[in-house]
């Protein structure tokens, strides 16, 4: 369980490429002259769980969306697997998925159809044997042959990662994966994640606004305020920094600029500094 | 385990039987789908299967051929549902919120597009089929007795149908939903200038030349040409086409530079809604 909370400690600077899953450096997005992300950089290893913090409006979606070549940003890089999003992204949207309450399954296809098309889009092997597969991992037998627009919403929850893992990804991109969900069916979501990394070495970035959520999953936590990435650390160094019992508190802190963070500055340069923590602007 | 299947023409045929696949649920799942393809091209013919009748007794010019009204009723749709089923099936991925899914999924656009002519054949074929045969049934008028030039004719209007719905859904992903009914108006623009079921002459000056810039007046006089005269005009198919390619490349174009557009403002997110 605890696997990718290991990997929080190593610098991406003594990574090799190929471990480097994302890479991110100057990122910026203007919507109507208006900036919406400003000029962030961070970096997501193979087999390391990073979170994206932040308000509502902070930017975290947009950053997903940049990162999906679902949005152009407007001027910065990103390189996914090692290839520019920007020109190449149908290289390696092979090798990634997403799941976002926001976006739905076909509703009048069943979950069993649902599968079956989007592992032929991804060109998976064997698509009937893919889905048998994640049937029984995601407990899903006994609903292959309901339609998505009859499901409650922990199944709907189940079926979309059952989607974004079809290919088994080596990203997955999660905006708020248990985002309306009961704390039981929250806590077996997170349980999959965990056993999917720990058996695949996929890299994971989620956006969610569940502080035990991160707390438990991600090793690195990125804090966005207006568009910014304005601090971030391990959940644990990110308490322990703001002088707080959880990362709630921190979250609160900073969403609210009661917290001392300061604008961060650092960037891919200064790679070594994107897993460091940041010294002396803790509040308290 | 990704898409990589990529055939040397820059597409995956895999990809593209996806997307097939995934209507063909769709429609299966729902048999008034299936009914409301057949249900107006039907229609349409009953009704002007009487009409010919009746013409038939009353105009020399009907009289020469009996099949001309049915048939200038069923290409027309050939090009109507082509345009509708290529439209509509962009339209539905909106409605089920599923297009982010495809977007970031190794579907191209380019892929996307095919899919979306394969499907609109499929539901042209359905629509189409049952009413030209039940005319030879009802009315002893075979669309089918043109022959090879039918299949000229079909592919023409089709692709042509293909090229007004790449505009159309250039203009949803520019507008948003807003604009759906566009989906179902925009063929009704060329309708009187695209000569169906009267001669180009008949048409004022000006109307004229915009209907020789259209590949369907080429095509509904071609046909008048094979059923009237019993003659295949290669100069007007030669025009047709010609037209044709300019209005794919166009539509293709549009399509590509909204969704460039959609994807600078961030329309694939938020088009939904």
């Amino acid at each position: 369980m605890s696997t990718p909370k290991t990997e929080s400690s190593t610098e991406p600077s003594t990574k090799s490429t190929a471990d480097r899953i994302i890479e991110v450096a100057g990122l910026c997005k203007d919507f109507d002259g208006k900036r919406v992300v400003d000029d962030i950089g961070f970096t997501v290893l193979r087999g390391q769980t990073v979170a994206l913090l932040g308000a509502n409006g902070a930017g975290k979606t947009t950053t997903i969306a940049m990162l999906l070549g679902l949005l152009l940003p407007t001027a910065g890089s990103i390189h996914v697997l090692g290839e520019d999003m920007v020109r190449h992204r149908h290289r390696v949207l092979g090798r990634i998925n997403f799941s976002s309450p926001y976006v739905d399954l076909p509703r009048r296809l069943t979950v069993a159809q649902n599968l079956l098309f989007f592992a032929r889009l991804y060109g998976v092997p064997k698509p009937k044997a893919r889905l048998a597969e994640l049937a029984g991992q995601l407990d899903l037998e006994t609903l292959l042959h309901q339609r998505i627009g009859q499901l409650s919403a922990g199944q709907k929850t189940r079926a979309s990662l059952a989607k974004a893992l079809v290919n088994q990804p080596e990203l997955l991109l999660l905006d708020e994966p248990t985002a309306s969900l009961d704390p039981d069916t929250a806590d077996w979501v997170r349980r999959y994640l965990e056993v999917y990394q720990r058996r695949t070495g996929a890299a994971i970035l989620l956006a969610s606004h569940n502080m035990a959520e991160v707390e438990r999953l991600a090793a690195l936590v990125l804090m966005m305020r207006r568009g910014r990435i304005v601090d971030r650390g391990t959940p644990a160094e990110l308490i322990r920094r703001y002088g707080r019992r959880d990362l709630e508190e921190v979250f609160l802190d900073i969403a609210r600029e009661t917290g001392a963070a300061a604008p961060d500055t650092r960037t891919l340069e200064d790679p070594a500094a994107v897993s460091a923590p940041r010294q002396g602007t803790a509040a308290r | 385990m990704t898409g990589r299947t990529v055939s040397t023409l820059g597409f995956a045929p895999s990809r593209i039987a996806a997307m097939v696949l995934r209507q063909a649920y769709l429609m299966r799942a729902s048999w008034p789908r299936i009914f409301e393809l057949m249900y107006w091209p039907t229609i349409q013919m009953v009704l002007w299967g009487f009409m010919t009748q009746f013409l038939m007794a009353h105009s020399s010019y009907i009289a020469q051929a009996s099949g001309v009204l049915i048939s200038a009723v069923l290409l027309w749709d050939v090009l109507f549902r082509g345009q509708l089923g290529f439209s509509i099936t962009f339209v539905e991925e909106i409605w089920s919120r599923n297009l982010p899914n495809l977007a970031v999924s190794p579907l191209r656009p380019s892929e996307f597009l095919l899919s979306l002519m394969t499907v609109s054949l499929i539901r042209t074929l359905i629509g189409v089929l049952p009413a030209a045969g039940l005319a030879i049934v009802f009315y002893q008028a075979s669309v089918f007795d043109m022959g090879l030039s039918l299949l000229a004719f079909f592919v023409v209007l089709i692709v042509m149908g293909w090229a007004i719905g790449m505009a159309v859904i250039a203009l949803i992903l520019r507008v948003g939903l807003g604009a759906e009914n566009v989906a179902w108006l925009a063929i009704f623009l060329i309708a009187p200038v695209s000569a169906i079921y009267y001669p180009v002459s008949v048409l004022p000056g000006w109307l004229q030349a915009v209907a020789w810039c259209l590949p369907t007046a080429p095509v509904f006089e071609g046909m008048r040409a094979v059923l009237i005269e019993g003659v295949f005009r290669t100069d007007l198919l030669i025009h047709a086409i010609l037209l044709d390619v300019l209005y794919l490349v166009l539509g293709a174009g549009l399509f590509l530079f909204s969704y460039h557009v959609a994807r600078r403002r961030g329309l694939l997110l938020q088009i939904g809604e």
